[in-house]
């Protein structure tokens, strides 16, 4: 290997997988360990803080020595350590945050702090290397809605938002509806497979002011208001078709305003990011609008759309050769905003 | 034995490094709780100044718990990512244990309190034994630069009293901490002082209790004054000096099998369940 290149040790703990992974030149991943907790969490319906908090804890050291072995290397050899400080659960961040600083310290590296949509978009480069900015990317997660016009390497313009739920948070809630449980995104994948789209007309989320933001409560709702309904009325519920009509109605918003930012931006590569990304329906449905407009479409393997440290090292890859560092008092911010200065 | 000892359990950020006896800095600041922005420039500050680095570390201290969940969690979190890059030992010391060491050599019951809100105080009752110095090969032993003289032990005639010489102060755990009412804490103090001991009260319980002290308590007490009144970071530093230096049987002895640990072995006590699982085990147990 020459002097040029770039190995980052990268951290992220933001809600509930402690994730560690060595990742060069922000493209190559030399180790990826990841430590789910939703098996713990699946007791509890949803992701308990306190709880994601211990385990971090009781996780990090064991998922940063397996992700330093991985990759045949010490901290010593590392050129930087990277960690997610925002946005997050603050107790879970705080796991991450304080354990990278003081390795950095030891080991006298170079801090670098990520936002974790900035990870989210730039997992993306793992397995598509070539993709470069400008392009849009739509990131869809349990905590996040954002559809970003990518400008340059960490210089992003938010085109839309959602103003209530974020889409994960959405499917999750509609899953404990129709008892599918948690973890929501998956579950109503595989049931939507097994239903019909078209059965119910669930609206489509609007918001008044804005043609691009988004709102998923009203969908939600909508489909809270179907069930006790057909209970009012003695009605057998068809759990696959709420599922695949809930999900037809979301994925049908987000690609009518993704391919609105693509049309309008006149780019010509778009991509996908976040835990929703592994939708099927959503790739589905996003690679043929952008197959219909000639437009190059990019989306991460599953192991890279769900929260994991290889997207930290990619992000964290462009800071470290723009010469960003962070200082030992760089904190957790839980409502980091993507774009917001240090 | 070079240790450095960090505490972010409570009110307080504290670093603290030692040397072979020595404290050769000490930093404990309580203003504001940000310690997950402060902790960190204060150890670097304070190994600057020392002009030392993490290389010439021997070991690590932390106040294990309890203390604020979040507290415990970025001391804790610090000390494994520090032990777990430099590859060094660490030693997880009770939090009310670490208190109770500011009242070094105190005659009576040693009892810090933290509040755990709801109510309830973390607490424990600690005695410190004063051993003649002759008697306390061990102890003495824990002085790792072996620089205290080591007696012959056949030579000490066990049965005498002596009046005069050198004496030793062992911390001796009389409650454990844990979580419980203050009214239950008075009732059990109380009863141990019913033959005339009195009891030191240290800890950022003191303000939130003070009123119910002095309805509930039938015996003299004393309140820790301010330099001794939170946790600092060299008491810490002083009792992992003293258990680094016992052997693996004498800290069995002393029920600190668990106390000398490393990066991956450090483990929050938090003497509580978080508020969902507490709740789901009421819920399981009613079912039942």
């Amino acid at each position: 290997m020459n002097d040029e290149t770039v190995r980052i040790l990268a951290i992220e703990t933001s809600c509930d997988e402690t994730a560690a992974a060595v990742v060069q030149d922000g493209r190559e991943v030399l180790s990826n360990v990841i430590y789910t907790q939703i098996p713990i969490h699946t007791q509890y319906g949803g992701v308990v803080p306190e709880i994601a908090s211990r385990s971090h804890v009781e996780k990090i050291v064991p998922v940063v020595t397996k992700a330093l072995a991985d990759a045949s290397m010490m901290l010593e050899e590392v050129d930087a350590v990277a960690v997610t400080y925002g946005p997050g659960l603050v107790g879970p961040l705080l796991v991450g945050v304080s354990s990278a600083k003081a390795m950095a310290f030891a080991a006298k590296k170079p801090l670098i702090g990520v936002h974790h949509i900035e990870g989210h978009i730039s997992a993306n480069y793992i397995e598509h290397p070539d993709l470069r900015p400008p392009y849009v990317c739509l990131v869809v997660s349990g905590g996040h809605s954002h559809l970003v016009e990518v400008r340059d390497y960490g210089k992003y313009e938010i085109i839309a938002r959602t103003r209530d739920d974020a889409a994960g948070e959405a499917f999750d809630k509609v899953a404990r509806a129709i008892g599918l449980g948690y973890p929501g995104g998956p579950k109503i994948d595989a049931a939507a497979r097994e239903g019909d789209p078209h059965a119910i007309d669930f609206p489509r989320g609007k918001v008044r002011d804005s043609e691009y933001d988004f709102s998923f409560s009203g969908v939600k709702s909508a489909v809270l208001n179907y069930l006790n309904s057909c209970r009012m009325q003695g009605v057998e519920v068809n759990v696959n078709d709420v599922a695949a009509s809930f999900q037809r109605s979301v994925v049908e918003v987000l690609t009518e305003r993704a391919m609105m930012a693509i049309d309008e931006r006149g780019l010509h590569e778009f991509a996908l990011a976040g835990g929703v990304a592994s939708n099927t329906a959503l790739r589905l449905s996003l690679q043929k609008a952008c197959d219909e407009r000639g437009v190059r479409f990019c989306v991460p393997s599953p192991v890279y759309c769900t929260d994991n440290a290889a997207m930290i090292g990619a992000a964290a890859y462009h800071d470290y050769v723009a010469g960003v560092r962070d200082g030992l008092d760089l904190n957790a911010i839980p409502n980091l905003m993507l774009g917001e200065s240090r | 034995m070079r240790i450095c000892a960090i505490d972010s359990s409570g009110l307080v950020a504290g670093v603290a490094i030692s040397d072979n006896g020595i404290c050769l800095a000490e930093y404990d600041v309580q203003y504001q709780v940000t310690h997950s922005k402060t902790l960190m420039p204060m150890l670097d500050q304070v190994m600057s100044r020392l002009e030392t680095s993490v290389s010439d570390v021997d070991a690590y201290a932390v106040t294990a718990g309890p203390g604020s969940f979040t507290g415990l969690r970025i001391g804790i979190a610090t000390v494994k990512g520090l032990g777990l890059a430099a590859d060094r030992p660490v030693a997880a010391i009770p939090t009310l244990e670490a208190l109770a060491y500011n009242a070094y050599g105190y005659d009576g019951y040693v009892c810090p309190i933290m509040d755990a809100r709801r109510q309830q105080v973390y607490a424990g009752i600690y005695r410190f034994d004063h051993v003649d110095q002759r008697d306390n090969a061990a102890i003495a032993s824990t002085d790792a630069s072996g620089s205290v003289p080591v007696c012959d032990i056949n030579s000490v005639d066990a049965g005498s009293s002596r009046q005069a010489g050198l004496t030793v102060s062992r911390i001796r755990v009389i409650r454990p901490q844990s979580a419980m009412s203050f009214d239950d804490l008075c009732g059990q103090l109380n009863v141990l002082c019913r033959d005339g001991g009195r009891v030191l009260f240290i800890g950022d319980g003191i303000p939130v209790f003070a009123d119910r002290m002095s309805e509930l308590l039938e015996v003299s007490y004393d309140l820790a004054p301010l330099h001794l009144n939170r946790q600092r970071a060299g008491s810490l530093a002083a009792l992992a000096n003293l258990y680094f230096g016992l052997t693996a049987d004498e800290r069995a002895g002393r029920g600190l099998e668990g106390c000398i640990t490393d990066a991956e072995g450090l483990t929050p006590i938090y003497l509580r369940m978080s508020q969902a699982e507490r709740e789901r085990r009421q819920r399981d147990a009613g079912l039942s």
